[in-house]
């Protein structure tokens, strides 16, 4: 231990801010899943399905979500394409 | 009429019976007439936290089944007027509550009492979903601690949709926040989160903090809910909570970390 060790005082972790962040986290993304509409994993299996027809692709390279704005609800299809 | 009062969380261990014997205790110390229902079927314990384990004759599911009258099955608190516990059966299974069943029961309640409270079990089982189903309001008890906040959160979803109010699209639950086990010492060392982390997360109206207290423990040792205590800072917490309740504004105490003066130092005062 050098002798600058000895004046640097160490910082605590502030443990509580981590829990803060990630509860943040896992909650804003529970409740998005939280509030979509039940059909949502079936229309998800069926679009995969027809894709399928054409690509090449798996179940984890396709994800559907529903946002709700004020006015409008948007339905977002994300498909990632095979190199 | 009555209101129905639903104590919940979805994690277990958190102090719901604590805070639902407290509660109703001091709804009734301040002249109401009230119920508390422990719906935790299989696991009770509501009897035990009242100290009134052992004039258990019949109970809720006796009553659900019409082998009991309601009258027979509600135990009269013998510390405060107006005071009355419905406990659960020890041994039957959760099956035993049906909607139809509790609405009966309820609705006589109604009748007669100002405040009905339902101690839910933990989880969001059958148990749970039936004692917030009826419910007017809930209280969402929470400590500050990663998985009971997440938890919280998950059974305020299902107020928000599962309950009658929701279902019917009546005005929805009213949502109350009782943050209990709080340290201001460990909250100012930032090992645990804050009050207004934990409302920023959940985002609903504040009830009250009750803080970490030995007090509880004695309480529920000698089966007399810990409002009674009125030394106790845990105790005192409470009684501000019952006054927020009922719609009284009560500044909050106990959230800073508590200054030793010079003589208290001196002395070895805690």
């Amino acid at each position: 231990m050098g002798i600058f060790n000895y004046f640097r005082k160490d910082e605590p972790v502030k443990t509580a801010t981590t829990a803060r962040d990630r509860l943040q986290v896992i909650v804003a993304h529970e409740r998005s899943q939280r509030r979509q509409p039940d059909y949502l994993p079936k229309m998800q299996q069926e679009i995969l399905e027809v894709i399928k027809k054409y690509i090449n692709i798996e179940q984890d390279q396709i994800s559907v979500q529903v946002d709700d704005t004020d006015d409008c609800s948007v339905l977002e299809l994300n498909i990632t394409l095979p190199e | 009429m009555a209101k129905i009062i639903v104590v919940t969380s979805g994690k277990g261990g958190v102090g719901k019976t604590t805070t639902s014997a407290a509660i109703g205790t001091g709804l009734a110390q301040r002249g109401h007439k009230t119920i508390i229902i422990d719906f935790d079927v299989g696991l009770r314990n509501l009897d035990l936290i009242m100290g009134c384990e052992r004039r258990v004759v019949y109970d809720f599911v006796n009553v659900l089944n019409g082998e009991a009258s309601l009258t027979q099955a509600m135990i009269k608190d013998k510390r405060i007027d107006k005071l009355f516990v419905l406990p659960a059966s020890q041994t039957r299974d959760k099956d035993a509550l049906t909607q139809e069943g509790v609405q009966t029961v309820l609705n006589e309640l109604k009748e007669n009492f100002d405040f009905i409270i339902c101690d839910s079990p933990a989880g969001i089982e059958k148990g749970a979903q039936m004692a917030l189903y009826y419910a007017d309001e809930a209280i969402v008890v929470t400590n500050p601690e990663v998985s009971s906040v997440r938890d919280s959160d998950r059974i305020l979803g299902i107020l928000q949709s599962k309950s009658l109010r929701a279902e019917t699209g009546a005005e929805p639950v009213k949502e109350h926040l009782l943050l209990t086990r709080y340290n201001p010492v460990r909250v100012d060392a930032g090992e645990m989160l804050s009050v207004s982390d934990v409302e920023d997360i959940l985002a609903i109206p504040l009830l009250g903090v009750i803080p970490e207290s030995e007090a509880v423990l004695k309480a529920s040792n000698q089966g007399v809910p810990v409002i009674l205590d009125e030394q106790a800072l845990a105790g005192q917490a409470y009684n501000d909570a019952v006054e927020r309740l009922l719609g009284n504004e009560v500044e909050y105490r106990f959230l800073e970390v508590e200054k030793k003066g010079f003589l208290k130092r001196l002395l070895g005062g805690k």
